[in-house]
């Protein structure tokens, strides 16, 4: 069991690098092959592993391979851990990941970077399974940047384009924000602990003031902010999606972006003690959720509008581990991963498509061209709106029933507004895209064709966990078969007590009806009355242009942050450094040839001169020597 | 231990003169026969490469103590020895040294056009003086090699360099040559300190003047004028403006060596002498170091940030990477049970000779291209570079501290010791991380990448790609960046002993600590006066 625990990240490194070294010339002819072959090993190994810790359940696989860091009193290990939280995200990102594989090798086909493509997909997976797997803190920190680097190459792929190359970079800045705190957090577990192992850690908990667990806790989620693309580092995401559309379904979508929700369900013995640290976990992940939802209302890039539903979405799960809803979190992040997945590969069949065409006002009328891709985005759709009885449904209610449970009614009310506006936008998207007359050039509409085989089976396999997977692991609601495979987990989590036929049952029903407003909003809004959202924007345009410049963010940032940074460097370098500290040193050079200059008129090369000099200097010597000692 | 039970033949001796021996072939047979010299340098770099791994295998790492000792009366009126010696720390700076001397003979098979010889000559002397100063156990043979390494250095940047040469070449030496003058001084009234009142009598032996108790105001004054010289090497802020122009002028090969080990002189100074021979005064100036040294990490990103040269925002960035060397360095003796810092120090040292090193190499890779360094000139070279870029691209990540490549675990062990010191300081301190990040990607892209606008941009030029030769002098780094990241214990074993000892020898000065090195030193001149 070892050993195949170890090869679930190695085979994608080893296909990194012989895909990255042969690709170009061994491998031309089919270069995806060997990076094809490690992913499917992976899943393969993958899935024997998950059924392995299901049954032996609640006994965790916990190893050490080797001694990583050791200097001082400071000693990390590499090693691996897998328990039921680490199989449930094995689940997700092996099967995404293999999916996007596969999808790839139609979508990327006719790019000239097509074997650098898949290499760093494949690096890609080897740094998520590292950072699900990892034992320990610092390790998990590896993959963590390992992803982060990823994500940069990966969206700056296109790298001949500015706007690509700007926003890989804008990616990985943001993120470094993030790890500050990451990395100064786990400063601060080493020092109260004295060791960076999650079971060393944890052990240790009760031991430590709540303070410092508060500081801990506070310090991992800015990080988690950052790679989970909360507010205020939400920024970096919508402009990810740059980068080609396989990679924002994998990396930007069901795995990567989930890493600060998963790190921060890791570290549940940490953060459950602080009740502070929940709080704002919960606060700031409530405030994202209506935040992005209301931004996605106004976009018409049809990824945009994807992008901020993901950051939204992350947004519920926080606010879910805020409030003590682990189990839940996990099981949105779980069905979020498949059906935001196939959300993402559905829009990239569009567009691939639509011949590259990523504007909604120029789509429309696509449900009969595309009839593949139009089934599975609406069953995505349907889940990611939290409708009876696809995957969202279930983890959506078992979040809002848990804010209710914990008397965060605010924090539910929010949460119930949010649905509608989801409903809403992700309805927006598929009316303007799939309905309607086609707006696209007559040249574009000649193209549009149904992607390959390739393309469609991984969508048409997605759908599948998107439509049945609540059914299938969240029943009961809050006692289904997930809940039992990670009560070792959350060992400490209160079963919510809800009769489920009374409260929770009407807050089902409240939420469905909520979500069937949004829709039929939509469908009046986009389909039957096409000119009341203009309407309803110039009634409110202050509103709108808020909502369609992202709440002026980015603009914030630079004038913030950017310029005034920039202008700081720039007056170090040009004042104190040319100016002041190298004016000095070359002041002092100066000021020694000045000296040299005054004496030089000294040496005049004329001996008589310098006879004269030698009798004067005779001369005042014996009269001083005469009068000290003479005298 | 000596070279008898460890070696069989002195080897110590042998890696530092091989070049030596290749300077004397060349000198004899070498005029107008390039290939020759080119390969005689060649070889003799390549075997004390060899042999420094050699000796890097055989060294004993539970042994407390130099090792390979060789030792013989040198001057017997002022008690000087030849001795040579190492321990962890100074076999892995040997091994550095090696390595970069061979592949800077590599990558300057093409590079001068003119008095060629000399170059060649120039880099093998260089070479010799480093080696010396690392092996050296011996102040007085310590302190020659350090002025000897100077010469050569101050030749290849004089003779090969770029337009501003000479004005580069004067001020590394000037700058340089006030701090060993201020060291000459401190060593002379340490070692007539020891002849005079110490039962040791006269002696330049570092091991035995390291156990002396010095009274605190030689303490304050010796270790202030030795701390300037390696102070100034490093280079601590604000004593690093020699540094980019030195950089900016040099030809690729002194760049690298400069960058790769001349500036870890500085490092490997305060631990060899310093620390050991002033504890007390160490202790003091704890506090004027670490404030220095975070100025240097946030400063150094900071001005690099606004470089629109691109080998004078590496020489930048180095600025503020040898931060967290001197950083490391004094957090382990403020704290207790703290060595990590110093350990992450020297590997931060060790890296940063890797990574810069390298990066030098392919700026200079680039120029030979583009004959450009100005970076708004590049663009989107990765179209027509795609080898060239991904070298590039891996040296800049390992540079900006990603974890699995060298830099991170140096400086993340360095800001470990830090935080165990202050956390709110690591927490300024690790804003250059950041930092870090954004002037290399954004130097990355607009050289690499595309800054200008959406439409491809058709470098002017055509270029092409690397060459296998370069390609070799790279592939040696790129492994150990990636050995030093995955398993640092290979390197971290070495230093482990020899750190504890300098802990163990500075930590008693702790308890008591005076209070403010700037306010004893303004003290003790009062009392002078």
């Amino acid at each position: 069991m070892h050993t195949m625990i170890v090869l679930i990240p190695l085979l994608p490194l080893a296909g990194f690098v012989v895909t990255l070294l042969l690709g170009k010339r061994v491998l031309s002819a089919r270069p995806e092959v060997v990076s094809l072959a490690a992913v499917t090993a992976s899943w393969v190994l993958s899935m024997i592993v998950v059924a392995h810790v299901f049954g032996a359940h609640d006994k965790a696989i916990d190893f050490n391979l080797f001694t990583w860091v050791s200097a001082g009193s400071f000693h990390v290990q590499w090693g691996y851990l897998v328990d039921s939280l680490a199989a449930v995200m094995l689940i997700v990102v092996s099967t995404i990941g293999m999916l996007v594989h596969y999808y790839s090798i139609g979508y990327m086909r006719s790019d000239g970077g097509y074997y650098r493509f898949f290499a760093y997909l494949n690096l890609f997976m080897f740094a998520m399974f590292t950072l699900i797997l990892a034992n320990n803190y610092l390790l998990v920190f590896l993959g963590w940047e390992g992803v982060g680097l990823c994500s940069y190459l990966l969206i700056s792929f296109w790298f001949h384009k500015k706007s690509a190359s700007q926003a890989g970079k804008k990616a990985f800045l943001v993120n470094r924000i993030g790890d500050w705190g990451f990395t100064l957090g786990l400063f601060l577990i080493f020092t109260t602990f004295g060791s960076l192992q999650f079971g060393q850690v944890f052990a240790k908990v009760s031991l430590v003031s709540p303070g410092l667990v508060t500081w801990i806790s506070l310090l991992l989620f800015v990080g988690a902010v950052g790679k989970s693309a909360q507010f205020p580092l939400h920024v970096w995401l919508p402009d990810a999606m740059e980068g080609p559309t396989p990679v924002s379904a994998l990396i930007h979508a069901a795995t990567m972006v989930n890493a600060g929700v998963y790190m921060i369900a890791r570290s549940y013995p940490l953060v459950s003690h602080s009740h502070t640290a929940m709080l704002v976990v919960m606060i700031v992940g409530t405030f994202t959720a209506i935040y992005a939802a209301c931004i996605a209302l106004t976009q018409n890039d049809i990824k945009k509008v994807i992008a901020y539903s993901t950051i939204s979405s992350l947004g519920f799960m926080f606010m879910a581990l805020g409030a003590g809803a682990w189990v839940a979190a996990i099981f949105y992040l779980f069905a979020h991963g498949f059906f935001k997945g196939l959300l993402f590969l559905g829009s990239g069949s569009v567009i691939h498509s639509m011949s590259g065409e990523q504007d909604m006002r120029r789509m429309g009328g696509l449900r009969k061209k595309l009839p593949l891709t139009f089934w599975t985005m609406l069953i995505g759709a349907l889940a990611n709106v939290g409708m009876f009885p696809f995957a969202g449904f279930w983890a959506k209610d078992e979040i809002l029933g848990g804010d209710f449970s914990a008397h965060y009614y605010i924090v539910w009310a929010v949460g119930i507004v949010t649905a509608f506006v989801t409903a809403l936008f992700m309805f927006r998207l598929m009316f303007l895209t799939f309905w309607g007359e086609n707006r696209a050039s007559a040249e574009v509409q000649r193209h549009i064709h149904e992607s390959p085989r390739v393309m469609t089976v991984p969508l048409v396999i997605l759908a599948i966990p998107a439509a049945v997977l609540g059914l299938v692991v969240g029943l009961p609601p809050d006692g289904g078969w997930l809940h039992t495979f990670l009560q070792p987990v959350f060992f400490n989590v209160e079963k919510e007590h809800f009769a489920w036929a009374g409260t929770g049952g009407g807050l089902m029903a409240l939420s469905l009806v909520v979500v069937a407003l949004g829709i039929s909003t939509a469908y009046v809004a986009y389909l039957r009355r096409p000119g009341l959202p203009a309407r309803a924007a110039a009634r409110v345009p202050w509103a709108y242009e808020a909502s369609y410049h992202k709440f002026y963010m980015d603009e914030f940032y630079n004038a913030a942050v950017i310029r005034p940074v920039m202008g700081f460097a720039m007056w170090l370098w040009a004042f104190v450094d040319v100016r002041v500290i190298d004016g000095a040193v070359n002041g002092l050079a100066w000021l020694w040839g000045a000296f040299g200059r005054v004496l030089r008129p000294l040496q005049t090369g004329r001996a008589q001169s310098y006879a004269f000099g030698v009798f004067a200097g005779l001369f005042v010597l014996i009269i001083l020597i005469r009068y000290f000692w003479g005298a | 231990m000596g070279w008898h039970q460890q070696a069989g033949f002195p080897i110590l001796s042998v890696i530092t003169y091989l070049p030596l021996a290749g300077v004397l072939a060349i000198m004899l047979f070498g005029k107008g026969r390039p290939l020759f010299y080119k390969i005689v340098s060649l070889v003799v770099t390549l075997a004390a490469f060899a042999l420094s791994t050699v000796m890097l295998l055989r060294l004993h790492t539970h042994l407390p103590g130099m090792q390979f000792v060789e030792n013989f009366m040198w001057i017997r009126r002022f008690n000087i020895h030849y001795g040579f010696g190492v321990d962890g720390i100074s076999a892995l700076f040997i091994f550095l040294t090696t390595l970069l001397g061979f592949i800077v003979i590599i990558s300057s098979w093409h590079y001068v056009k003119d008095r060629e010889r000399g170059f060649f000559v120039s880099l093998l002397l260089l070479q010799v003086g480093m080696t010396g100063v690392f092996c050296a156990t011996d102040l007085f043979l310590f302190y020659v090699f350090w002025e000897a390494m100077l010469i050569p250095m101050y030749f290849i940047i004089g003779i090969w360099g770029g337009p501003r040469k000479i004005y580069a070449a004067i001020k590394f030496f000037l700058f340089t040559l006030v701090g060993s003058l201020l060291m000459l001084v401190a060593i002379i009234a340490l070692v007539y300190y020891a002849r005079v009142n110490s039962p040791v009598g006269l002696t330049f032996n570092i091991q035995l003047l390291s156990r002396l108790v010095l009274p605190h105001h030689l303490q304050m004054w010796a270790f202030a004028a030795f701390f300037l010289a390696f102070a100034i090497k490093v280079p601590m802020w604000p004593l690093h403006t020699w540094l980019p122009d030195a950089h900016v002028e040099a030809p690729t090969a002194g760049s690298v060596i400069l960058a790769g080990v001349l500036l870890k002189m500085g490092g490997y100074g305060m631990l060899r002498l310093c620390l050991p021979i002033f504890p007390d005064a160490a202790v003091a100036f704890i506090p004027l170091v670490v404030a220095l040294s975070i100025v240097a990490i946030i400063y150094g990103a900071l001005v690099s940030m606004q470089q629109k040269d691109l080998k004078k925002l590496v020489a930048y960035s180095s600025v503020s990477h040898m931060g967290f060397v001197t950083l490391g360095i004094f957090v382990s003796i403020a704290v207790l049970n703290n060595a990590q810092g110093m350990e992450g120090a020297i590997l931060v040292m060790f890296s940063h000779g890797l990574l810069t090193g390298a990066l030098f190499l392919l700026v200079g890779f680039l120029y030979e291209r583009t004959h450009t360094r100005d970076i708004a000139a590049m663009g989107q070279l990765a179209t027509p570079l795609p080898v060239l870029a991904g070298f590039f691209l891996f040296f800049t990540l390992g540079s900006l501290g990603l974890p699995g490549l060298s830099g991170f675990v140096g400086e993340f062990l360095s800001l470990l010791g830090l935080f165990h010191y202050s956390h709110w300081m690591a927490a300024v301190a690790a804003l250059g991380v950041i930092l870090a990040a954004c002037y290399l990607l954004w130097m990355y892209q607009r050289v690499m990448f595309n800054d200008r606008g959406d439409d491809a941009v058709r470098p002017a030029f055509s270029l092409a790609d690397l060459k296998s030769r370069e390609i070799v002098s790279l592939v040696p780094l790129v492994v150990l960046a990636v050995w030093v990241g995955v398993y640092p214990n290979t390197f971290l074993n070495l230093v482990h002993l020899p750190v504890q000892q300098i802990v163990d020898r500075v930590v008693p000065s702790l308890a008591q600590a005076h209070g403010g090195a700037l306010a004893q030193l303004v003290h003790f001149t009062r009392g002078l006066l």
